[in-house]
């Protein structure tokens, strides 16, 4: 679609344009009709784009831009869930307050050490899924589906199959756990376990979403770059590390950025593993995340503008780890 | 709410034809040896375990899920379980909640990506690349950031334990958005646009006679996509929707958990109903979803 077109598919229909072979009429009728519906095409080509985004933009500034900014306000307020109009005004005091609550920063690192355990073996499994569905493989679709299923599993539903899996007395884990000579681990409330368990939950659901992304961008490989790979010698483990690895770069950047938004996020499994401590994240706080951090601040301890600080500090952290993604997705094109 | 989804690059063919030619598979000329199968067997069995188990832990009364070694097998109680779980959560009203919420949002959602995704697709008009790069950008604001205004919104709108207050937020995706317009630069001509252009066409008969039947098979997926989405979503539903009355099938079954003695294969049976729906899905279209989100990767 060219403007050039505009001209082309209207009629030449200006004004006057015809006009001297019948003077005295002025411009018929017809002519005065496709010139008004010239200057409607026109405006149409004109405006009309904006009328199709308008929607998306128009509920973005309501759903997500003033929020955005508004949290960034409350932030700066004393607020109760209680009245949430009431507003006055304390300055960085929400910030300093959290930044001195010891809570907050066990909460940082449990969001990192889960973010960690959860995010690693995640993606390196579904590396290896991938590689493996890149084969000949009979019934694929079967395969693809079956490791999809988890993503489409509820975060309600699989924290609460996973607490019951993980039980320390009648759990399945520790019952197989038994067999290979291990005692009984209390996943709900030691400190690595329950992170352990945590994660899993989030490797369970995500990982076959992750291989399925990896095998599209393997999909889109040229073949004639594994061929000159094998005419130079290099067997599949060479193949892997100097063809496939290089090529997904981006995309194992975008699976990166995207599961650390994820991470930084985690609400739902923490706050379902154990139920009867909700927003805490456990007895001793021990796997509550940033997420379950600003809901108990927000909607248990009822503090609306301490829970804004925390959310921008989250926003303000994720800007970070952004930039720092993409510096080093940088240092890496030019280092390639 | 989530997040995770990825922007799509060009589609190479429609969705729910996703089969290419298998010569043109990179990478997919070497026949998987045993182990590979084994490995694929191995995480078949973890992926899919879990949620058989609901059903089996659903299906045995508490006595028995508080014995080793843990049942591995059916009982008979699954049916009167299910049935108790559907009243005591009142799942029957959450379903419809559901249903509506997920079905209103994945139709807006499709409806007006499909429109913007057009715009950015094939017209040009000043700010379009300025715009985009805000809808990507919009993908990276996490959730949590507007829930607080948000809730402050719905509490002086009077909205809390609402549907609309659940439906409204959800109406966004820039997800949606970057995934119709990839699929569009690819599978609509711009012949075919120019031609109707050429016949009068104004831009609301070409986005109704041509943009929506080109984009249809890429609107159902992102339509599923968006279900699924909606229907899994938590923590903004679990929000706004706690007090009293029209609880989805989330913050219902997330309910079931709580109580110091909690019936865990009660639990199980609210958990693997409101997983059923989506799983039947799943059966039926998984094929159409996988070839959705694997168009979506990025590719290079």
């Amino acid at each position: 679609m060219t403007t050039g077109h505009e001209t082309a598919a209207a009629p030449p229909a200006k004004e006057g344009g015809a006009a001297p072979a019948r003077p005295p009429a002025g411009p018929s009728d017809d002519e005065r009709r496709r010139a008004r519906l010239s200057r409607r095409w026109q405006r149409d080509v004109r405006w009309s784009p904006y009328a199709f985004v308008s929607p998306f933009f128009l509920l973005f500034l309501a759903f997500g831009l003033f929020p955005l900014i508004y949290t960034g306000w409350a932030s700066l307020h004393a607020v109760e869930l209680t009245a949430p109009t009431d507003m006055s005004w304390v300055g960085l005091r929400n910030y300093t307050r959290i930044f001195d609550d010891d809570f907050f920063w066990n909460a940082a690192k449990n969001t990192l050490t889960i973010g960690i355990i959860s995010t690693v073996p995640q993606l390196l499994m579904a590396m290896g899924l991938a590689h493996i569905l890149n084969y000949k493989l009979r019934a694929s679709t079967f395969y693809r589906v079956a490791m999809l299923a988890p993503y489409a599993t509820s975060i309600a539903a699989a924290s609460l199959v996973f607490v019951l899996l993980f039980g320390r007395d009648y759990g399945m884990i520790n019952w197989a756990l038994n067999f290979v000579g291990i005692d009984n681990i209390d996943w709900q409330n030691d400190k690595w376990a329950s992170q352990i368990a945590v994660s899993t939950i989030v490797i369970w659901r995500w990982t076959g979403y992750n291989a399925l992304i990896y095998l599209a961008a393997m999909q889109a490989i040229p073949q004639d770059l594994y061929e000159s790979a094998a005419l130079d010698g290099a067997n599949r483990w060479q193949q892997f590390f100097h063809v496939t690895l290089p090529s997904l770069r981006p995309t194992i950047l975008f699976t990166v950025v995207v599961s650390t938004i994820g991470a930084s996020q985690l609400f739902g499994e923490p706050l379902l593993f154990d139920a009867n401590k909700g927003a805490s994240g456990g007895a001793q706080h021990q796997f509550q995340t940033l997420g379950l951090y600003l809901y108990e601040q927000g909607w248990v301890n009822q503090h609306l503008g301490r829970a804004s600080a925390i959310a921008w500090t989250m926003f303000l952290i994720l800007i970070v780890i952004g930039i720092v993604n993409y510096v080093i997705s940088r240092r890496l094109r030019a280092s390639s | 709410m989530t997040t995770t989804l990825t922007p799509p690059t060009p589609p190479e063919q429609k969705p729910g034809r996703v089969r290419r030619p298998k010569a043109a598979r990179a990478g997919g000329t070497l026949h998987a040896g045993p182990i590979a199968y084994l490995i694929l067997a191995l995480f078949t069995i973890g992926s899919l375990f879990p949620l058989v188990w609901t059903a089996i832990a659903a299906s045995r009364d508490n006595q028995r899920l508080a014995q080793n070694p843990p049942p591995f097998w059916f009982g008979s109680g699954l049916f009167d379980k299910l049935e108790i779980a559907w009243t005591d959560a009142n799942l029957g009203e959450a379903f419809i909640n559901t249903t509506f919420v997920a079905g209103v949002s994945a139709i807006t959602i499709v409806i007006l990506s499909t429109i913007a995704g057009f715009a950015f697709a094939k017209l040009r008009f000043k700010g379009r690349n300025a715009m985009m790069l805000i809808v990507i950008g919009t993908m990276m604001v996490p959730p949590q950031l507007s829930v607080i205004p948000l809730y402050m919104m719905v509490a002086k709108l009077d909205w809390s334990d609402q549907l609309q207050a659940v439906i409204l937020p959800s109406l966004v995706s820039a997800f949606g958005v970057f995934f119709m317009r990839q699929y569009l630069i690819q599978a609509l001509p711009d012949e075919l646009i120019e031609a109707a252009r050429v016949d009068g066409a104004s831009s609301w008969r070409v986005i109704w006679h041509i943009v929506f039947p080109a984009a249809r098979p890429a609107m159902a997926v992102l339509g599923m996509l968006m279900f699924v989405q909606t229907w899994n979503d938590f923590l903004w539903p679990f929000l706004v929707l706690t007090q009293n009355g029209n609880p989805t099938v989330q913050v219902a079954v997330a309910g079931l958990g709580r109580g110091y003695t909690p019936d865990q294969s009660l639990i199980m049976a609210g958990a693997l109903l409101g997983t059923l729906p989506l799983l039947v899905v799943f059966a039926i279209f998984g094929k159409q979803i996988v070839g959705g989100i694997m168009q979506g990767a990025v590719k290079g």
